[in-house]
């Protein structure tokens, strides 16, 4: 059994190994047909052409062509340039056809300018274009207000001066739909279509030595625990021993790990596209010849990871019918509503939505791309919209006042569902202090009034451009302040930085819940819910509690648990998310989650008297305590 | 203003110290020379086992005792003056109290068992004994131990050694496993899931000596019997008693513990005694006169404050209950169950097939009347027992609701069905359950 356990941990070394190294051995090069197979999909000449003919020329002239790069870094800092030389190249062109050209600009002034005053008038502008009508009506329409008629210039430098900045925003708008804009979106897609090499050629035999031994080397690991570790019951022996679970030199390397791969994958995503390369033949699975995006890789590896780490949940909590069940429900609805649902609702033609995901978790619900995506996909897609909002606003606060919010963050979130999973040997890392309870709580609803004043923005922001698309002035702009930015800023901080890179970067170093606990405003929102109206409660088994800490240990919301089971006062704390985990441990039989009355008396009082101290109870009756500080 | 003095800072004297503060603005000064802080010495053992770090077993933060006024002095006292009410410290340092409450704690069991003293042999109780239990562990190659003395303390002991490795051998004098506690049924599911664990169980066995090594060191012991295992660690844990030594020479009345009323004063004016070390002459109806539990040590704390700070309180602790774990089996017990039925009792005892679930009811044979339940495996609620028992319901009413006391965790197999339905068949009675009320457990109607 050790033996098995210790070859598991070999191959999962090896594939994990194989797959940091997968990212170092991939070569790029452009060559006209990889352009037209990433920009020109139709056989007529079409934008599709321009682009390519363009991004050929800018590269020949760089020589770039068939240049073999063998790193992606060296490879992806040409890009900015390449980009920049082909727009140019593009826009050049279409002033040339449909625009001023400097020339052209130079000859208007020069008959326009007579003995120092200014005489720009409509016959002068068919003295310059005299065949080509287009463009005497684009000045016409654009500089009428001008002409000497309309406008009297005290000096020629103020006309020239206009007439400058209005060709230029005529030229400005020129051709931009054939740009390729320099961003991380871009130049995945331009970096990912450049890729050769092995694993570009061996997609599945780099799934297998990677995904493939990875998961065989966990379960390997993962499955002679049933023997192992003994008969079902707690297993939390030699956790803070171990220097992969108490912060210790394997715990910093997997953070590391984590750390650089969030960062990767939310701002450098073109970095990866050898990882995103092996996903490639399982991306095919959905959509014949499709290639796999780094939301397609992150998506698979999150339930790769859940599923590995949810066997090893089944096989640590076998004792623990909750801890099962709970288990198996994340697990299904992260597979099935996730990441399946995701891929093939789009095969219908329908957004691809999670339909689990709450607002304001899901914080693009009512941004104008995702509301328009609804809205153009028919019925079905504005009853799924719909259902976005009755399920944040009835669903949730209706089934947290059940069940407390546990029904959600541990039984139906992903992100709660790969804290759980992949993150629980690290629950025992969240801070107990007070002070982190008091950073929490300021943290916390500072994300919700956030996430609130986004969604107000981005709200207003899409109602002008679906009920009012003819508003004048910007349709983003509310109190000086554009929508777009705020929510650029939101996905950023709070998307990005906090749930991803601090929320599971962070898993060895600050727990498994970081974000759950200090950021998610979801959590926050059911958190008051759960407070103050909820039938939810840990109950206290009267004066059983041994303060002997375990479950504050093992709490990962960091709630001092304890705290409240030793003054026999039931735990009822808008941060329990209901893992169930402190009961579990508890030597003593102390704390049960369960749904009760919503009295305030039963549910969350501090007794005056512990159950027990009866001699106590009788000279107490009549007089009350002072709380302590 | 008056100046409160706590020997010991266990559950008992911080406790009383947390009491007093929340009661009066005494200063309060707690002395203890095992660590600078309060922490659960029942939780030695997780730390031990690397389930938590020492700083975890800490049940406040460090700020909490400034904030609240209670000054804490890492310490061993090593003499009382009652007479002039003065403490002296082995640093040397003298401080006069106002009044005195001793919370001195217990020292493992050490009955004149030749070579006791031996290096690697040791109990199990403070902060000290588990960092002598890490080197003796650690430090040394230890294959084989041997516990002696088959209570609580033994089979923690036993567990801790199993998380490394270490093969256990378990001394008890007993026919049974902790046979002056647990009746003989609910004995045998301990010591059959310790063979699961392979725990050696060696019943009426006793030590008769240890024997040293060259360098005073265990290297075996050998049993009244004349059996002798050779072993590198000897657990002693055959009970605790008062940790009393240094006032046993002084006008302190003492005999197993300091003596002390049923308002735990003392034959001294102004000194309390409380928690392991109390020794009650007047303890309440079927209760005994030393009960070394965490629980009894927190409200004797609680009604000392009480009589320090307000007026004189009677310790009444109630309904007896407890709780332990034994390895993977949790055991709850409320009310009285003794080890041996007593005259005019019944025992109804129900187990599951695993061999790992049992409940124990004992109620009196005329009346009907409940006196106390064991249970295994089965989480029971505190709450419904203490009031059914208060109330002297009968076996029927009990069993009627017994739903209303499960304290499982949800989706957890239920077994009051398969209960009920032994006793009627036992009985010849037709007990129907009841659904869960929560108006009942909660008392509210």
């Amino acid at each position: 059994m050790k033996s098995i356990r210790n070859i598991g941990l070999g191959l999962f070394l090896s594939g994990f190994s194989i797959f940091i190294a997968s990212l170092f051995i991939g070569k790029y090069s452009i060559s006209e047909e990889r352009l037209s197979n990433l920009y020109d999909s139709t056989e007529e000449i079409d934008k599709g052409d321009t682009i390519v003919a363009s991004l050929t020329k800018a590269a020949s002239e760089m020589g770039l062509i068939n240049k073999e790069f063998s790193s992606q870094f060296t490879f992806s800092s040409t890009l900015a340039e390449l980009f920049k030389k082909s727009n140019e190249s593009i826009a050049t062109q279409f002033i040339l056809d449909e625009g001023i050209t400097e020339e052209e600009m130079k000859g208007l002034i020069q008959i326009s300018i007579e003995s120092n005053s200014v005489v720009y008038s409509e016959s002068l502008v068919s003295v310059i274009f005299p065949e080509n009508k287009t463009k005497q009506k684009l000045l016409i329409d654009n500089t009428s207000w001008m002409f000497v008629e309309n406008k009297e210039y005290e000096n020629t430098a103020d006309f020239k001066n206009d007439l400058g900045n209005k060709v230029n925003e005529i030229n400005g708008k020129l051709g931009q739909e054939y740009f390729i804009w320099d961003n991380k979106y871009s130049r995945f897609d331009f970096v990912k279509a450049s890729l050769f090499g092995p694993v570009h050629d061996n997609k599945g035999l780099f799934l297998l030595l990677t995904f493939g031994l990875c998961i065989i080397g966990s379960l390997m690991y993962i499955l002679p625990g049933v023997v192992l570790m003994g008969g079902p019951g707690i297993k939390n022996d030699g956790i803070y021993h171990d220097a992969s679970t108490n912060r210790g030199w394997i715990g910093i390397l997997a953070f590391g790990f984590l750390f650089f791969f969030y960062i990767l994958l939310y701002f450098y995503p073109w970095l990866i596209v050898n990882w995103t390369s092996i996903v490639d033949p399982i991306k095919g699975l959905f959509v014949e010849g499709a290639v796999a995006s780094q939301w397609f890789l992150y998506g698979l590896l999150y339930c790769v990871a859940m599923i590995v780490m949810g066997i090893r949940m089944f096989v640590k909590y076998r004792n623990n019918r909750y801890q099962i069940i709970r288990t198996s429900s994340v697990l299904f609805f992260q597979i099935v509503f996730a990441f399946l649902l995701v891929e093939i609702l789009p095969l219908f033609d329908l957004p691809a939505m999670d339909l689990k995901n709450a607002w304001p978790l899901d914080f693009d619900m009512f941004f104008d791309w995702n509301v328009k995506g609804h809205l153009d996909a028919g019925t079905v897609g504005i009853f799924m919209f719909v259902w976005g909002i009755v399920f944040s606003v009835i669903v949730i606060p209706v089934m947290v006042y059940f069940y407390g919010k546990r029904w959600y963050c541990s039984w139906v979130c992903g992100c709660g569902g790969l804290a759980e999973t992949l993150g629980d040997p690290y629950r025992q890392l969240s801070d107990k202090r007070l002070i982190a309870w008091k950073i929490e709580r300021w943290m916390i609803y500072s994300v919700l009034v956030f996430a609130v004043i986004m969604t107000i923005f981005t709200g207003y922001h899409s109602y002008n451009e679906v009920i009012n698309p003819d508003m004048v002035g910007s349709k983003d702009v509310l109190f000086g302040l554009s929508a777009y930015n705020i929510r650029e800023w939101y996905g950023f901080l709070i998307g990005s930085i906090f749930a991803g890179v601090i929320g599971t970067g962070f898993y060895p170093i600050l727990g498994n819940r970081a974000w759950c606990r200090f950021g998610c405003p979801l959590a926050a929102y059911m958190g008051l819910v759960q407070r103050f109206k909820s039938r939810f409660r840990i109950t206290t088994n009267g004066g059983q509690c041994i303060s002997c800490g375990n479950c504050s240990t093992y709490c990962e919301q960091g709630i001092d648990v304890r705290a409240y089971a030793q003054k026999g006062q039931n735990i009822v704390r808008s941060s329990c998310v209901g893992c169930g985990v402190c009961s579990a441990v508890c030597p003593r039989g102390v704390l049960k989650l369960e749904n009760g009355t919503n009295d305030n008396w039963s549910r969350v009082e501090e007794p005056v008297i512990i159950i027990g101290n009866d001699g106590m109870l009788e000279v107490t009756r009549n007089a009350p305590e002072v709380a302590e500080q | 203003m008056k100046h409160v003095v706590i020997i010991g800072n266990g559950i008992a004297g911080i406790t009383a110290a947390r009491h007093i503060r929340k009661k009066s603005d005494f200063k309060i000064t707690v002395i203890s020379g095992e660590t600078d802080y309060f922490f659960s010495r029942t939780a030695l053992m997780y730390v031990f086992m690397g389930h938590m770090k020492f700083e975890h077993t800490k049940p406040y933060e460090d700020w909490f005792w400034k904030k609240n006024r209670i000054n804490l002095l890492k310490d061993w006292v090593i003499d009382v003056d009652f007479a002039l009410k003065k403490l002296v410290c082995q640093s040397g340092c003298n401080i006069e109290y106002d009044d005195l409450i001793l919370a001195l704690g217990s020292r493992p069991n050490r009955f004149g068992w030749k070579g006791q003293d031996l290096k690697g042999v040791q109990g199990l109780y403070s902060y000290q004994d588990l960092e002598l239990m890490e080197e003796n562990t650690t430090e040394h190659a230890v294959t084989r131990a041997v516990i002696v003395g088959g209570g609580l303390i033994g089979v923690e002991m036993a567990e801790m050694l199993l998380t490394r490795n270490i093969s256990v051998t378990f001394l008890v004098r007993e026919g049974r496993f902790w046979g002056n506690v647990l009746p003989a049924e609910e004995g045998a599911i301990v010591e059959r899931h310790m063979k699961e664990h392979c725990v050696e169980l060696q019943f009426n066995s006793e030590l008769e000596e240890i024997v040293s090594d060259d360098k005073g060191r265990v290297k075996s012991i050998r049993t009244k019997a004349g059996e002798e295992i050779s072993c590198q660690f000897v657990g002693l844990t055959a009970g605790v008693s008062p940790n009393i030594a240094f006032l046993k020479e002084s006008e302190l009345e003492t005999q197993r513990g300091v003596v002390v009323n049923k308002f735990l004063e003392t034959n001294q004016p102004n000194v309390y005694a409380i928690g392991d070390c109390a020794q009650n002459t007047e303890p309440v109806e079927g209760r005994r006169s030393l009960e070394q539990v965490w629980y009894t040590g927190r409200m004797m704390g609680e009604t000392v404050a009480n009589s320090i700070c307000k007026e004189k309180t009677a310790y009444n602790p109630g309904i007896w209950f407890n709780s332990a774990k034994f390895f993977d089996i949790e055991y709850q017990t409320y009310g009285t169950v003794l080890p041996d039925l007593q005259l005019g009792e019944r025992a109804f005892y129900w187990e599951d097939k695993t061999g790992k679930i049992c409940v124990k009811i004992v109620y009196d044979e005329s009346t009907n009347v409940v006196k106390g339940v064991n249970t295994f495996g089965i989480r029971m609620r505190h709450q419904v027992w203490n009031r059914w028992l208060h109330e002297k319901k009968s076996i029927l009413y009990v069993l009627e609701h017994l739903k209303d006391a499960n304290f499982d965790t949800e989706f957890y197999k239920k077994y009051e069905k398969d209960i009920v339905d032994k006793f009627n068949a036992e009985n010849a009675t037709s007990i129907v359950l009841k659904r869960r009320n929560w108006h009942r457990i909660l008392g509210a109607g």
